[in-house]
């Protein structure tokens, strides 16, 4: 971990620093505040790129890779306009930086590249602009005469040439310019190209260096015996017997659990085995899964908080020839990430260093500055590759623990969860219950689409972390009390509840989305596309249930009602298209869905085979429209890991609870699907001019309804509730 | 004290016999290339070989590897990237990467065994292994690939390992 040297200096706009470099301005995008890891004597364009004056060109990767290829992607998107090959590229992973919010450093909600293309195509542009002039200036000759050309700047009809490395110091004292030329798409070298995964390497032969991997000189390693009660409280334990096992260094309670500290893991987990707690159940004591549904049904006769109000639904029913009722109900998910959560924390001091695998560095300093009581500025975030993160990581919950039981025991500590704890204290997708109605004319046309969703508050649920890392200038008392206000306005205008839902996209002349509110207090959290992950399973299947009540084709349907949606329209028609919509393989069934989401749309259409009673889902095709694409095969990449994360949760994914706890506890029984039950995915892409919109999570709402559908098209079961089970 | 034969050199390690493999591994010798992912067997993380074979080390006493030859991720690769992993990275296989040494394990297992493996031997072999990427339609093709390598490669990768040669002299 040697590479985590931190070299800070004060950021002073445009005032020559000591060691010789320049500091050139503030980007846009950047507020204030000092260069991460910046080399002595480089030119540092701003706080993604510096250039040293031994050549090397260096990135700043703000946004954290979990396995959706941000590093690959956005040094390819810096190098384009840089006019050097992103291989050649040094990326560090980079600490938190004001630099990099925005407004909080967090690497979520699929918008990696969307929200870095202009930031890093315009870097690349203005620091290749400053080299070339540099050039230029010692040639006497006007920057025409020059062009960049894969790290070098060469004099054009000669073959004088510097390389970015020669000019770093004489760059760095050019004034940063405003709007520098952009290159036409036409132009692009390697955006569009399918460069290999720049991390595929170390990921292939064991080096990659996971949170779980840091190895800080002398730390111990921990773990907590947690109360499986969600609320409860520790009442007493005995480790009398644990203290005198192998290799342990301590016992003792921090935040309502009981941490046992080791020279080894496996010296920990035995300890821990040894140890007798004594539990309360807390106030979710007699929760459990029948309980919540029961609470469901209750809530369900309430009119709730409408959120989209068109036309007039009630005539709409009262005239209408049919009214057609469902309910759809949807499970608790875990995340499940294979690496499980981990942290190194180092108190030392006053201060504290900390190395964690994390979707959010700042939240994870103030995280462990709030645990501690200490100031943000003493804590310094390495945030390492991760074992997959899907928004579990972007609550690093895990870092306050670690810097406590760091401090407690006054050495260096590596604290592991273990895969129960991983699934039993997970923040989970929420469980909702939505009743649907529509009335439908003579000639079985849709009249009106009502969407009652009963749902907890994401944001509401979160408030107490979200707190926590509100923006250090503003005063406790307004962080409390905004807190308080957001309260009471996400417990009714949560986006994450209803996403998917409120917008949804068909053209019906009267439509109502409300939202009943209800949380019976599992720990709720950003699970891969958020609410777009439950409404697209309930608003596609209740879509294809109202087609086949008007006795259309569910593509044509769609089609019909979505006229004036080009990308909706596009997506449809080339995944029905490459699917053979329509003629299936004998033996096989069809189902369609369509979603957008992240600024993204995708169209599956599914291919499903029952063998006794058994859903066995053959083949997907995909096709998205995902703006401009920087690595076509990454794109496809996501949408394959999409759709199989999605696919995961519509056969096998239940979370259920039982006094208050989560039921299951490991990979045998919260099951991922394994090769045998995988499909062949096929992706197809809308060619675009557009930006880039987000890809890492889009092509997983889809999924669900259309294998419900196809399970429909094939059996003449509507399977409304998740996971899809055709045998209860 | 156990000893065993590690990516081809002896170790010694002061452990309960009972502590997994995989913690000697990542703990006790430093080689984290090996992933915990669930201590009960179910996800293949933690896959290794010994003599040859794959097996689970969060399953596996260190006491019952004693004078046996274990390898890691960090061996088969050590004359340079095999040709499983070569494929790993020309199919662009990995995502987040955490499974993958598991995967490689497993793979490289079966290609030994079985140098041409169909569909549904790929299949039999590796639905131990869990990918959360869901990235197992490419490891399924990095493995005929690997396949295609180690044919061009003729039989440097693929020569049958004997763990008794490679014991032979080396554990008193």
């Amino acid at each position: 971990m040697s590479e985590f040297n931190i070299n800070r200096r004060a950021f002073l706009t445009g005032t020559a620093l000591v060691t010789g470099g320049l500091v050139l301005g503030v980007f846009p995008a950047q507020r204030a505040g000092a260069m991460p890891n910046a080399r002595a004597g480089s030119f540092q364009a701003n706080a993604w790129l510096q250039i040293t004056p031994a050549d090397e060109v260096i990135f700043q990767l703000d946004k954290t890779e979990m396995g959706q290829g941000v590093l690959t992607a956005l040094p390819t998107i810096l190098a384009e306009e840089l006019e050097i090959d992103p291989r050649r590229i040094v990326v560090e992973l980079a600490s938190v930086n004001k630099a990099f919010q925005d407004p909080i450093q967090m690497t979520g909600g699929s918008s990696s590249v969307s929200a870095r293309w202009d930031i890093l195509r315009t870097t690349g542009a203005q620091a290749r602009e400053m080299l070339v002039a540099a050039a230029a200036a010692r040639w006497a000759v006007k920057p025409d005469q020059c062009r960049a050309d894969d790290g070098r700047i060469v004099r054009l009809g000669t073959d004088e040439s510097f390389s970015y490395g020669d000019l770093a110091n004489d760059a760095a004292k050019l004034p940063v310019p405003k709007h520098p030329a952009l290159k036409d798409p036409s132009e692009f070298k390697y955006i569009g190209k399918s460069l290999r995964r720049f991390d595929a390497p170390e990921k292939s032969d064991g080096t990659a260096v996971f949170g779980i991997d840091v190895d800080v000189p002398g730390a111990a390693v921990a773990l907590l015996i947690r109360n499986p009660h969600f609320g409860g409280s520790l009442q007493g334990f005995d480790a009398a017997a644990a203290r005198s096992a192998p290799g342990v260094i301590d016992i003792f309670e921090v935040n309502g659990a009981v941490a046992v500290v080791a020279d080894t893991y496996w010296h920990a987990t035995k300890a821990a085995r040894a140890v007798n707690v004594t539990w309360d159940k807390g106030p979710l004591g007699s929760l459990d899964s029948e309980g919540i549904r029961a609470a469901w049904v209750e809530l369900a006769k309430q009119d709730g908080r409408t959120i989209r109000d068109e036309g007039d639904v009630k005539t709409a029913i009262k005239s209408a020839a049919n009214v057609h009722d469902a309910v759809y109900e949807l499970p608790y998910l875990a995340h499940a990430t294979m690496e499980p959560q981990n942290t190194t924390a180092s108190f030392r001091d006053g201060a504290c260093e900390i190395w964690s695998p994390n979707q959010g560095p700042d939240v994870a300093q103030a995280l462990a500055a709030d645990a501690l009581g200490i100031a943000r500025d003493k804590v310094t975030v390495h945030t390492t590759l991760m074992g997959g993160g899907f928004g579990r990581r972007g609550i690093p919950d895990f870092v306050a623990e670690a810097a406590l039981v760091s401090r407690q025991v006054n050495r260096p500590v590596k604290l592991i969860w273990s895969r129960e704890d991983d699934m039993r204290h997970d923040f989970y997708r929420p469980a909702t219950y939505n009743v649907m109605q529509a009335a439908l004319n003579d000639q079985g046309q849709v009249q009106s689409w009502s969407h009652k969703i009963v749902a907890p508050s994401m944001f509401r649920s979160l408030l107490p972390v979200l707190g926590k890392v509100a923006p250090e200038w503003m005063p406790h008392w307004l962080t409390r009390s905004l807190s308080a206000a957001a309260g009471s306005i996400v417990k009714t205008r949560d986006p994450t509840s209803h996403e998917g839902a409120v917008d949804q996209p068909y053209s019906i002349p009267n439509i109502d989305v409300a939202h009943v509110f209800y949380d019976p207090g599992v720990p709720l959290g950003f699970w891969r596309s958020v609410g777009h992950s439950q409404n697209a399973f309930v608003v596609e299947s209740f879509i294809d249930e109202l087609a086949h009540k008007a006795n259309e084709d569910p593509y044509q349907f769609r089609r019909r009602l979505l006229a004036g949606h080009a990308r909706h329209l596009a997506v449809l028609d080339l995944a029905a298209e490459k699917a053979n919509w329509g003629t299936p393989k004998l033996g096989t069934h069809q189902g369609i869905a369509v979603h957008e989401s992240f600024g993204s749309v995708v169209a599956e259409v599914v291919e499903v085979r029952i063998v006794d009673n058994v859903i066995k889902v053959e083949r997907v095709v995909c096709a998205a429209d995902c703006g401009l694409v920087v690595n076509p095969d990454q794109v496809h990449a996501q949408v394959e890991s999409a759709v199989i994360f999605g696919l995961t949760a519509a056969l096998r994914g239940k979370i259920t609870i039982r006094e208050g706890a989560v039921e299951q506890s490991n990979f045998h029984d919260y099951p991922l699907l394994r090769m045998n039950e995988i499909p062949v995915v096929e992706v197809h892409v809308v060619p675009s001019t557009n930006s880039p919109t987000g890809i890492g999570e889009p092509g997983t709402p889809p999924i669900a309804p259309a294998v419900a559908n196809a399970v429909f098209a094939a059996t003449g079961a509507r399977l409304r509730s998740l996971p899809l089970n055709l045998t209860i | 004290m156990i000893e065993f034969l590690l990516n081809g050199a002896n170790v010694r390690v002061d452990v309960e016999d009972d502590t997994p493999l995989l913690w000697v591994l990542r703990d006790n010798l430093k080689l984290t290339g090996t992933k915990f992912g669930c201590g009960i067997g179910q996800c293949g993380a933690c896959t290794v070989h010994i003599a040859g074979a794959a097996v689970r080390s969060c399953q596996t006493p260190v006491g019952s590897v004693q004078a046996q030859a274990v390898t890691t991720i960090e061996g088969i690769g050590a004359q340079g990237l095999n040709p499983v992993q070569q494929a790993w990275i020309e199919a662009n296989v990995p995502q987040c990467g955490y499974c993958q040494s598991g995967q490689i394990m497993a793979a490289s297992a079966l290609l030994a065994q079985t140098p041409h493996p169909s569909d549904d031997e790929i299949t039999a072999a590796m639905d131990g292994n869990l990918c959360r990427c869901g990235c197992y339609n490419r490891i399924r093709a990095a493995i005929h690939r690997a396949a295609e390598l180690n044919d061009a490669a003729s039989n440097v990768a693929v020569r049958p390992f004997d763990p008794k040669e490679l014991l032979a002299g080396n554990l008193s």
